[in-house]
């Protein structure tokens, strides 16, 4: 369209004029946009009329949650931003559960919400919702639009926050009559946003000092988190830890940064990381952590925290330095750049004591369960899906049990291979997350290792996949328990199972139904060839493994323990 | 200990609200909250009062910069400032006792802004002592109303006070 500076607005050919919800659409196009997922409602059709034309691959989820847990798995698996739309209302409040998810784990997102006309916002409209008061906290930044020419700058602004920094998701409120309006065309959509900066680069003298700091340390440690990951640094990363000579443990969201079948590898640290990692942090002498925010499933009690430590912390946000955990060398900006800069000062350096004793834990306290039990074991299930997968598929998770021992018995080897709810632990996340990680990556292998009790709360979302076809594959570790939460109250509520557990349905048959495939096992010698089958399904598929009932998740570190204060030790001794 | 927190922010609708619910949600602690508009249209400074350690205010500085909309974030602590409270308070004042009222408001440079049959309403501004020097000083008479604006800022450019 032609700018049109000088010319009066009664002069314009209105038909000329391009509304709302095509300036919207344009500029979802223009920032690389090709896959949405979302939900058509009332006020959002203006928009929904102009994406039937888009040449955006649009997926409808069966509820909002479960599109917005798409769009975030769509993101952790592509890099890419993940975009989601809904009408106002309902439509807004049911994104919340997904917003908070994205928002502690650090996943660029970007929300589209419709909203009540203008003039009836705060009338108590039908299906009005202050959708931008109520997703205030869970968001990076939302806004309201309400004049036609500040939507363009508005969705820049929202993809530009959505993916620099510390990502986060991002919601745009979008009153419909907003959407029908017509703009102007000479209007600027320059971003406008004077308080937002990202420092990038690390200060140099910092990252001398973390240098040196490596180069003189005994008993280092390398505590790597998910922002590796975003930061696209695994590279980076793997060449620090081989030439310093480092080992490398990571949290929940950093496994798959560094591949677990290195010798340096610690696998994952924190409540129920490998005794090797928590063992590791707690006599170091040096740690060093590279986007990860010492939460305290990571730390345990933090007094007494790495007590022996010097700690060096890179992290893009300087809000997440000395907030939980005293930090002696901050260096902000982004891993990929500082850990390149590090690479160039850092030396080779052999510790032979402290990897020798890191490879005596390694054989005393490695994770285990009962191999020769005749029950399925879930970690049995993982085991095998791994062997059979070769390390080499996607997997999203549900939250609990099944989560611990899908990252405690996969064996990780490169970025954005795991795609699971870290800080909010929201269960239910796993099947809708494997359903955008399978949009992303049409060609991965993407397996929901799921309990039963996350799967009940969004297993609707099974039928977005059979209507997409996408093949994605889901291991229900069935135990008939809310399994992490049935695990507390044995240790912690004497045995008293309050209302844990859940009359579930036969997974295999609702499967069926939906359109799915369906298989259930129930005998440890049928484990291999189930798995087997499941792989070879070009359809989505569902194994329901009826596994040991009452299995626990070790080792673990009680509430208020320090992290070496592992329970469970004895058991893993045993069974090794 | 007390720190006055200047921040600049955007002058858009939703700001007031993601500063205070960022406060809430942190579990940090407002003393008290101004907010006006600056030379320029498009930003209003707010000035807020919070009480924590120093490792407190290192988080309160951070969160608050991360705020989109918010652009800069200073801490006047250590540093010489001008800090004024601005108050309203209706005194009871019967004819009797209004002499001596009137000699208080005199001493502490207080206006009287309205004026009844049994009471005076004065407009006192200073730092925050001395209002609540003021505060005090008027319990005995009985006091009816009291609005007060917050802390508002400055740091002071010159060496010595005029």
């Amino acid at each position: 369209m032609e700018p049109n500076s000088g010319t009066s607005v009664q002069a314009i050919d209105e038909s000329s004029l391009k509304t709302g919800a095509q300036i919207i659409v344009d500029t979802l196009l223009e920032q690389g946009v090709d896959t949405m997922f979302g939900y058509p409602g009332g006020v959002v059709l203006p928009l929904f009329d102009k994406l039937y034309d888009a040449p955006i691959r649009f997926i409808n989820p069966r509820h909002e949650q479960g599109g917005c847990h798409m769009a975030d798995g769509y993101a952790r698996a592509s890099g890419k931003v993940g975009v989601v739309v809904t009408t106002s209302g309902p439509g807004a409040c049911n994104l919340t559960t997904g917003l908070a998810t994205a928002m502690m784990d650090s996943v660029p997102m970007v929300a589209l919400t419709g909203q009540v006309r203008t003039e009836l916002i705060g009338n108590d409209a039908f299906q009005e919702a202050d959708t931008t008061g109520i997703t205030r906290p869970i968001t990076k930044y939302n806004c309201i639009v309400k004049r036609v020419e500040d939507l363009a700058r508005t969705i820049r602004e929202a993809f530009y926050i959505a993916s620099t920094g510390r990502p986060g998701p991002v919601l745009v409120d979008l009153p419909v009559d907003v959407q029908v309006a017509k703009c102007r065309a000479d209007v600027s959509a320059e971003m406008d946003l004077p308080g937002y900066r990202v420092r990038t680069k690390g200060n140099a003298r910092q990252v001398s000092i973390a240098a040196a700091a490596i180069n003189n340390s005994e008993r280092p440690v390398l505590y790597v988190g998910g922002g590796v990951i975003t930061a696209n640094a695994s590279e980076e990363l793997r060449q620090l830890a081989e030439k310093s000579h480092l080992p490398v443990t990571t949290t929940l969201l950093g496994l798959g940064s560094f591949d677990q079948r290195k010798p340096e590898s610690l696998d994952m640290l924190g409540m129920h990381g490998a005794a090797y990692a928590n063992y590791a942090v707690q006599e170091c002498d040096l740690l060093i952590a590279v986007g990860a925010r010492f939460d305290d499933r990571v730390t345990a009690k933090l007094k007494t925290f790495a007590p022996n430590a010097k700690i060096i912390h890179i992290d893009i946000d300087p809000a997440s330095i000395s907030k939980n955990v005293r930090v002696d060398i901050p260096v902000v900006g982004d891993a990929k750049l500082i850990l390149t800069e590090l690479l160039a000062q850092v030396e080779f350096r052999e510790r032979k004591p402290w990897f020798k004793k890191i490879a005596d834990w390694k054989k005393k306290y490695p994770f285990s369960y009962d191999r020769q039990a005749a029950t399925i074991k879930p970690q049995y299930v993982i085991e095998e899906l791994c062997r059979q997968t070769a390390s080499d598929a996607i997997i999203a998770t549900g939250v609990g049990q099944n989560q611990m021992w899908a990252v405690q018995f996969y064996r990780f080897i490169k970025a954005r291979q795991l795609i699971s709810s870290g800080g909010l632990g929201t269960m239910g996340f796993g099947l809708p997350a494997a359903i955008g990680a399978q949009v992303a990556r049409p060609d991965a292998t993407v397996i929901d290792i799921d309990g039963d009790s996350s799967f009940n709360m969004t297993m609707t979302e099974l039928a977005t996949a059979v209507q997409y076809n996408l093949p994605i594959k889901v291991c229900i570790l069935n135990n008939g328990y809310m399994g992490m939460v049935r695990q507390w109250q044995e240790l912690f509520y004497n045995k008293r199972y309050s209302h844990s557990f859940l009359s579930n349905p036969d997974y295999a048959t609702v499967a069926r139904a939906i359109g799915s495939a369906g298989i259930t096992v129930d005998k440890k010698a049928d484990v291999p060839g189930a798995i087997k089958e499941m792989l070879g399904q070009k359809q989505p598929c569902v194994v329901d493994f009826r596994v040991e009932r009452e299995e626990n998740v070790w080792p673990m570190v009680p509430a208020g323990k320090s992290l070496d204060e592992m329970d469970g030790l004895d058991i893993l001794e045993r069974l090794i | 200990m007390k720190h006055i927190i200047s921040a600049l922010v955007e002058n858009k609708p939703g700001v007031l609200a993601h500063v205070a619910g960022m406060f809430a949600a942190r579990a940090f602690n407002i003393d008290s909250l101004a907010v006006g508009r600056t030379e320029d249209p498009n930003l209003s400074r707010m000035t807020i009062v919070v009480v924590g350690d120093d490792r407190i205010l290192e988080q309160v500085r951070k969160q608050l910069a991360k705020i989109v909309p918010v652009v800069k974030v200073q801490d006047f602590a250590g540093q010489p400032v001008v800090a004024r409270d601005l108050m309203l308070i209706t005194i009871s004042a019967p004819a009797e006792k209004r002499p001596e009222i009137l000699s208080l408001i005199e001493m502490f440079k207080g206006k009287v802004v309205d004026i009844g049959q049994r009471f005076v309403m004065v407009e006192v501004s200073g730092p925050e002592e001395k209002i609540e020097a003021f505060i005090d000083v008027c319990k005995p008479y009985g006091i009816k109303n009291v609005a007060r604006t917050g802390t508002i800022a400055m740091p002071r450019q010159a060496k010595t006070e005029p």
